[in-house]
C-alpha cells in the first residue's frame, strides 16, 4: 500500500509547479516575435530589480502587456476547466464527464451573450450570467440523464451532447441575427480563445472566485472518493451526501462560467487533464484537485502556445488545439469502458 | 476447496436461541412503519407494517422473507437512512434517521449488496475508506488509521488481498474486503444485505461464521438480510420473519421455523427437523401434490 499523505501531496504539488514555471518561460519565448532565452532573462531581471528604464519598448510591449497576460488567463482558465471536469466527474459518477461534453460550457456561453446584449455597458455582469448558465445547463442535463430514477452513464453523456449541440444552434442564432459588432466573434463561444485580454481589475476577481470555489470543492476531497462508489455507499460511511453535492455543484458551475465568460468554450481540458492525472498519480481527490489545477494550467497554456506558433503569424483558436487532442481520448475512454 | 472447520467459538453457546447473557438492548425497533409511494399523494407501492423487535450486543439476527416482503427496507430502516413513517427505531435510545451522517457512521456500518466503483481501487485503500467518519475533512489517514485497516483486513482473513485490485477479485474475496471496510468503520451495529449472495456454499458457511465469530469478539451487533433458510437457523440466535410487508415473527430460530408457517410463506414445500444442538433444519421435499391442484 503506497500511502497517501500531506507531504506526498504536497512534493506532487511543487513539482508540477516546476513543470508549470518551465511551460510559462515557453510560453513567454516563443510567439510571432522570438525573444531568446538571455534576452528574456536579462529583461525580466531588469524589470525584476527595478531598472524598467533598461527595459526595450519591445519587450514591454510584446510581454508585459500581450503575452504575460495571455499566459496568467490560459493558466487561470485551464486549473477552473480542470478542477470542473474533476468535480463533474464525482458528482455524476462518470469518468468522461468534462463541462465541455455536458453542454455546460455552451450553456455559460449563451448566459454570457445574452447578458452582453441585455447590458453591454456592464461586464461585470457577465461571469455571473455565465455561471447561471451553466447551473441550469448541468441540472438539465442531470434530470435528462436520469432513467427510471437512476443516473445512466450513456444517457447522461447523450443528454449532454445534445445539449451541447442545441446550445451552440442558439449561439449561432443569437450571433448571427441580434449581435451587435462590439461582442467577440463567433468562433470564440463555440471554440474558445484566450487572445482578448481581460482589464486587469476583472482578472483579480477571478482570481479571488477560482480559488473561493475550487478550495470549496478541495474541503468535500475525500468525501468525493466515496461518493465514487455510489451515494448509498458513502452515506453509510458517513458522507453528508446533500451538502456535498450541493457544493461541488454550485462551485463547479461557477468555474465553468468564470472558465467561459472570458474564454468562450474551451474543450476537453476537464476530461484530459484529470484523466492524465489519474493515470500519473491515482484518483485520490485530495491529491487530483491541486494537481488537475496545475495541469490543467499547464495544459492550456501549453496548448495556447502551439495555438499561437504552429501557423504563426495567424493563430488557431485553443479551443481547437485541446478538442484535437481531446476528441480521440475521450472516444478510446468510451471504448474502454464499453468493451 | 479445503472444508475449513467452524471455530468452537463461533458457534453460539448453549440452547439455541435466547438472550445471550441478558446484554442491554442496543437496536430498539418498535412499532416501526414504512411505505414507498411512486408519486406524490399516490397510493404507496408497497408497505412495511409495524415492527418490532430488539438486538443486543453479540447478537446475530437474521430477517428472513421472500421477495418483496420488505426485509431491505427494515435494514434501512434501522441503518438509519430512512425515517419510519411511525413508530421508532433508535440505536442506543437515539433515533437512527436523525443522527448526523458522521456519527451514524461511526455507531452503524452497513455491507450492501453491490457496489461498483467508477476508478479501480486496491483493496487495501478501499478498507481505508472505512476511516471516513472517523477522519475530518482535508484529513489524511494517520499511522492508526492504516494499523486499523490492516487488522481489519486480518480479521476477515484478506491481509493477502491488500494489494490487489477490487474488480479483479472473486466473489467471496470481493465480500470479504467489503465487510473488513465495515469493520475498519468499528461500529456497533453490523447491517448486511444478502451477504451471502453470488457465494458458493463454502464462502456462505465461512462468511456467516466469521459473523458469528465477530460478533463475539468485537461486541457487535449484526444484523443480516437472508435467503438462506439453513444458515440463517444454524447461526442466528433470533429471527424476525416477514411476509409481504408485515413482521409475521420475531424470536429464536426454534420457535420462528414451523413447518407450516414456513411453508405458507416462502409458498414451497419445506420440512423443519430439529438438529442436534437443539437448531432447527430446513430440508426441501419434492412437490408433494400438484400445484394448485
Amino acid at each position: 500500500m503506497r500511502p497517501l499523505t500531506l507531504r506526498r501531496t504536497v512534493w506532487t504539488c511543487v513539482f508540477l509547479a516546476a513543470v508549470l514555471l518551465g511551460v510559462m518561460l515557453l510560453a513567454l519565448r516563443l510567439g510571432a516575435v522570438p525573444f531568446s532565452l538571455g534576452d528574456l532573462g536579462e529583461n525580466l531581471w531588469w524589470l525584476a530589480s527595478g531598472q524598467s528604464e533598461r527595459v526595450s519598448t519591445d519587450f514591454r510591449l510584446i510581454m508585459v502587456e500581450i503575452r504575460f497576460p495571455r499566459i496568467l488567463l490560459g493558466m487561470l482558465v485551464g486549473a477552473a476547466l480542470s478542477v470542473a471536469g474533476a468535480g463533474f466527474q464525482a458528482l455524476l459518477r462518470n469518468p468522461l464527464a468534462d463541462p465541455y461534453v455536458l453542454g455546460v460550457s455552451s450553456g455559460a456561453a449563451v448566459g454570457a451573450i445574452l447578458s452582453m446584449l441585455a447590458a453591454p455597458t456592464f461586464p461585470w455582469i457577465t461571469p455571473l450570467a455565465a455561471f447561471l448558465g451553466a447551473t441550469a445547463t448541468i441540472a438539465g442535463v442531470y434530470f435528462l440523464g436520469r432513467r427510471e430514477g437512476q443516473l445512466d452513464s450513456g444517457t447522461l453523456l447523450l443528454a449532454g451532447i445534445i445539449s451541447a449541440s442545441f446550445l451552440s444552434a442558439i449561439i449561432i442564432f443569437l450571433m448571427t441575427t441580434l449581435a451587435s459588432r462590439d461582442i467577440r466573434g463567433m468562433a470564440f463561444w463555440l471554440m474558445g480563445d484566450l487572445s482578448t485580454a481581460l482589464p486587469p481589475g476583472l482578472l483579480w476577481i477571478f482570481v479571488v472566485f477560482f480559488f473561493a470555489a475550487a478550495g470549496a470543492i478541495y474541503t468535500t476531497a475525500s468525501d468525493l472518493n466515496l461518493l465514487l462508489s455510489g451515494e448509498r455507499e458513502a452515506m453509510h460511511l458517513g458522507v453528508d451526501v446533500t451538502r456535498v453535492k450541493l457544493v461541488v455543484y454550485v462551485s463547479a458551475s461557477v468555474l465553468t462560467g468564470l472558465a467561459v465568460s472570458v474564454s468562450g468554450a474551451i474543450g476537453y481540458v476537464g476530461l484530459l487533464v484529470p484523466h492524465v492525472i489519474r493515470m500519473c498519480f491515482g484518483s485520490d481527490y485530495r491529491l487530483l484537485i491541486p494537481t488537475a489545477a496545475l495541469g490543467g494550467a499547464i495544459a492550456v497554456v501549453f496548448a495556447d502556445t502551439l495555438a499561437r506558433t504552429v501557423v504563426a503569424p495567424t493563430e488557431l483558436p485553443v479551443g481547437a488545439m485541446t478538442a484535437i487532442a481531446g476528441a480521440p481520448v475521450f472516444i478510446y475512454l468510451l471504448r474502454k469502458r464499453l468493451s | 476447496m479445503n472444508v475449513r472447520e467452524i471455530p468452537a467459538a463461533a458457534r453460539p453457546q448453549g440452547v439455541a436461541g435466547g438472550n445471550p447473557r441478558g446484554a442491554a438492548v442496543r437496536v430498539n425497533v418498535e412499532q416501526a412503519s414504512y411505505s414507498y409511494t411512486a408519486r406524490r399523494h399516490a397510493a404507496p407501492v408497497f408497505t412495511l407494517e409495524a415492527t418490532t423487535f430488539q438486538a443486543r450486543d453479540r447478537e446475530l439476527v437474521a430477517i428472513l422473507g421472500p421477495n418483496a416482503s420488505g426485509k431491505s427496507t427494515l435494514l434501512r430502516l434501522v441503518a438509519g437512512s430512512i425515517a419510519p413513517l411511525a413508530g421508532r427505531v433508535e440505536l442506543d435510545g437515539f433515533e437512527t434517521s436523525r443522527l448526523d451522517p458522521r456519527t451514524r457512521a461511526q455507531r452503524i456500518a452497513m455491507v450492501q449488496q453491490e457496489s461498483s466503483l467508477v476508478f479501480p481501487a486496491r483493496a487495501g485503500d478501499y478498507v481505508l475508506q472505512g476511516r471516513h467518519p472517523h477522519g475530518r475533512s482535508l484529513w489524511f489517514e494517520s499511522e492508526e488509521d492504516y494499523i486499523i485497516a490492516g487488522n481489519a483486513l486480518v480479521q476477515v482473513g484478506a491481509e493477502h488481498l491488500q494489494d490487489r485490485w477490487m474488480h479483479q477479485l472473486s466473489g467471496g474475496e470481493k465480500q470479504r474486503v467489503v465487510l473488513a471496510r465495515a469493520l475498519a468503520q468499528q461500529p456497533l451495529v453490523l447491517l448486511l444485505d444478502e451477504p451471502t449472495l453470488h457465494l458458493d456454499i463454502g464462502a456462505q458457511v465461512d462468511l456467516m461464521a466469521r459473523l458469528r465469530q465477530l460478533a463475539e469478539q468485537n461486541r457487535y451487533t449484526v444484523i443480516v438480510v437472508t435467503h438462506e433458510l439453513s444458515l440463517a437457523a444454524e447461526f442466528a440466535d433470533q429471527i424476525v420473519l416477514l411476509h409481504r410487508g408485515k413482521c409475521l415473527r420475531v424470536g429464536p430460530p426454534a420457535a420462528v421455523y414451523q413447518q407450516e408457517l414456513l411453508e405458507q410463506v416462502f409458498e414451497a414445500p419445506l420440512e423443519v427437523e430439529i438438529g442436534p444442538a437443539g437448531r432447527p433444519r430446513v430440508l426441501i421435499q419434492g412437490r408433494r401434490e400438484e400445484p394448485h391442484g
